[in-house]
């Protein structure tokens, strides 16, 4: 059956089901999803350990395969795509905030900022100017040169949000961005993820069981063993602004 | 990318490190041994290298390797200069003489050396040691009964009187051409091996004369420091040479077989597997010297001539035609060599011995490099899934992998193979010349070195690419 989402879904997800192991040892992560992402929102998916959010979130960011189900970004069906078409897409379209930020000790913040803009196959130069513009514009231009190991764990997340956003994607995909962090860190990273990464045609996707970010959703996808038990929406949609 | 994969390279230093200490190691080792190897190979035809001006070697058809002498009948020469192709052909005499020696160092000291340095020695005198090293002395912790080998004691009614006899390797090269002697030419300075350092090649038509090498004359005047300059101070290469031409102004004679032989010159010879001194005299007199026997011509030495339009002919081709022809052995100098070492390689233990120790050089470097590699990789794998869920295809993540192990191996191999030549450069004695280690790397033993890191690295790499290709970008969503 062809997926035909409205304008201002940005990701539409009908019939996901994931399954890992077999037999007797199989888990049921995703167990017919039905969910929909509005672009201009930031939409958080929470859950207790286990209940398959990472999973979801791991497949909307398309890094992980679905036995069922279909997942759409912007119109362009992921889940149909071969691995080469989805890595090109990644690249383009999907930018990443990790739990353990995943920065490399070697380089530099900008550095570090700029790697999405060298897989799309920006010149060094190029990339890394335009990643300390981004820093800077977060609130990072004094650490553009610091190394991981110079920064807080609050300022690496602040270089891991310049790296997912520095090629400009349509989808930001973050997994529990504040669990590492203390509350003010948490709370500075996730007032700047709706400052910096939520617009009008892009849609931010945090998975997190942290309650002190709820307030921070617009939209609140509830989940529980591999279901989505229900949806809480919070704010107008700003798709329509 | 490959800005990004050499900084996440040299980033971690301590693991860096291990790298290319682990193919540093691997690659001297490797070059270092097979020097070795080589240069000893290269000791076993000494001979044949020093001869030059002969392209062909001809023998007994059942002589294997150039010490493997099996003498002809001399009507043999006029057989191979007989032969179409043949431009020359001269006889060469090769055979182990037996030299006997009774000199007085203090006279032969006051002959030669200098007056401040013969001061200094006669003070030193009570000190001097018989000659050792670290080996013989681990030796002698377990055979104190081997005895050492000091100057021989005095056998006679004079106790200041040296005695030596000692086993010498002789040639007798011809009598009017002197083909196979050593070339005359530069007597200080780094040259040729087979030259001459003091005297002529004429003086071998004096009466009773022989030319001796350099280092062999350690052996037929212990304790006299013939052999080489002095150390400290350091003697001049001008003033060694003054004192070898005193050294032969002196006339030292040396019984040879019972015969009496007069040493008129010293030359520079590539040291012989054996060490043994190399004595050059005339062919007649080599026949002299040595005892009596029917058959006594043990190589002819020849030179391929002209064909017909006046191109030189190859010595292959020239040395085909004498085995036809007469039957007899006949190589070209280099297939000699070759067919020299051969013999060694088929007949000796040495290249097991040593191919023993380049395979465990191999696989140390391999085990480390490897290892820290493969550790450096996977401590790496969530970088590397960051990257690839960044949208950096598989392609790309192999090529930063691959592009790490040629930076660390091309540090590795350059870093190796300097420190092998660097070792090797300090085993040359100041004229270039290998010293008591044999001491030579051919090119050919650079790309086998090269070969055997790039496996050691496309090794490493290829264990630490599968667990990358096989990741699943998705590993980093897992805390």
């Amino acid at each position: 059956m062809a997926v035909e989402p409205g304008p201002a879904v940005a990701v539409h997800i009908r019939g996901l089901s994931k399954r890992f192991g077999s037999g007797d040892q199989m888990v049921k992560a995703l167990d017919g999803v039905d969910l929909d992402f509005e672009a201009g929102k930031l939409s958080l998916i929470v859950g207790p350990s286990g209940c398959g959010k990472t999973t979801l979130l791991s497949v909307v960011a398309g890094i992980l395969d679905a036995d069922e189900g279909e997942v759409s970004i912007f119109g362009e069906v992921i889940t149909k795509m071969g691995d080469r078409a989805k890595t090109r897409f990644r690249a383009r379209r999907i930018g990443f905030v990790f739990q353990q930020y995943n920065l490399l000790p070697a380089l530099t913040a900008a550095e570090n900022a700029s790697i999405p803009l060298v897989i799309a196959g920006w010149k060094k130069a190029d990339a890394v100017a335009k990643a300390a513009e981004v820093l800077a514009s977060i609130g990072m231009g004094k650490k553009v040169a610091s190394l991981p190991s110079q920064l807080s764990g609050g300022q690496m997340q602040r270089v891991a949000i310049a790296r997912a956003l520095v090629h400009e994607p349509s989808l930001l995909v973050c997994d529990e961005p504040t669990a590492a962090l203390d509350h003010e860190s948490g709370q500075t990273v996730m007032g700047l993820l709706r400052e910096a990464a939520v617009r009008p045609d892009r849609a931010v996707v945090v998975v997190t069981h942290d309650n002190r970010i709820f307030h921070f959703g617009d939209r609140i996808a509830h989940m529980d063993d591999g279901r989505v038990a229900r949806v809480e929406d919070k704010s107008p949609d700003l798709s329509a602004a | 990318m490959s800005w990004i994969a050499i900084k996440m390279l040299v980033g971690d230093r301590a693991k860096f490190l291990g790298i290319v200490i682990g193919l540093t190691f691997a690659a001297a080792l490797i070059t270092q041994q097979g020097s070795i190897f080589c240069g000893l190979m290269l000791r076993t035809c000494a001979l044949i290298s020093d001869v030059t001006g002969a392209d062909l070697w001809v023998m007994d058809p059942g002589v294997r390797f150039v010490d493997d002498v099996k003498p002809m009948l001399e009507s043999q020469l006029d057989r191979v200069r007989g032969v179409p192709g043949v431009k020359w052909a001269v006889p060469l005499y090769k055979g182990n003489g037996r030299a006997k020696l009774t000199f007085d160092p203090a006279d032969l000291k006051a002959k030669t050396y200098p007056p401040d340095r013969l001061e200094a020695d006669r003070r030193e005198a009570a000190k001097s040691s018989s000659p050792s090293n670290a080996f013989t002395k681990v030796l002698d912790l377990f055979a104190p009964a081997s005895g050492d080998f000091s100057t021989p004691p005095p056998r006679w009614y004079d106790p200041a009187e040296v005695n030596v006899v000692e086993s010498v390797n002789l040639i007798g090269v011809d009598d009017a051409s002197m083909v196979g002697a050593p070339a005359s030419g530069s007597m200080v300075g780094p040259g040729p091996r087979g030259r001459m350092w003091v005297g002529d090649l004429e003086d071998l038509r004096r009466p009773d004369s022989i030319i001796v090498d350099r280092v062999g004359l350690r052996k037929f005047f212990p304790g006299c420091h013939l052999e080489d300059p002095f150390d400290g101070p350091s003697e001049s290469d001008e003033a060694y040479v003054e004192r070898l031409r005193a050294f032969v102004r002196s006339a030292p004679e040396i019984e040879m077989n019972d015969h009496r032989a007069v040493i008129v010159g010293v030359c520079e010879a590539t040291r012989t597997f054996q060490s043994s001194p190399v004595v050059y005299t005339l062919y007649s007199r080599a026949k002299r010297f040595m005892p009596m026997e029917r058959k006594m011509l043990t190589f002819i030495l020849a030179q391929a001539g002209e064909d017909p339009g006046g191109a030189k002919l190859a010595p292959t081709e020239v040395a085909a035609r004498i085995r036809q022809r007469t039957g007899l052995g006949a190589w070209s100098s280099q297939n000699f060599m070759f067919r020299t070492i051969k013999y060694y390689l088929i007949y000796t233990g040495i290249p097991i011995n040593f191919g023993i120790t380049v395979f465990l050089g191999f696989l140390v470097g391999t085990a480390i490099a490897g290892q820290t590699f493969y550790n450096f990789t996977i401590e790496n794998i969530k970088q590397f899934g960051s990257l690839k869920a960044m949208g950096a295809s598989n392609g790309r993540i192999v090529g930063m992998i691959l592009l790490q192990a040629a930076v660390a191996g091309a540090l590795g191999y350059g870093l190796g193979v300097g420190l092998s030549s660097l070792f090797g450069t300090r085993t040359l004695d100041r004229w270039g010349n290998p010293t008591e280690l044999a001491y030579f790397t051919p090119w050919q033993l650079l790309p086998v070195t090269a070969a055997a890191i790039v496996f050691i690295c496309v090794l490493a790499s290829l264990v630490s690419v599968q667990r990358v290709v096989r990741l699943e970008p998705a590993v980093v969503f897992r805390s």
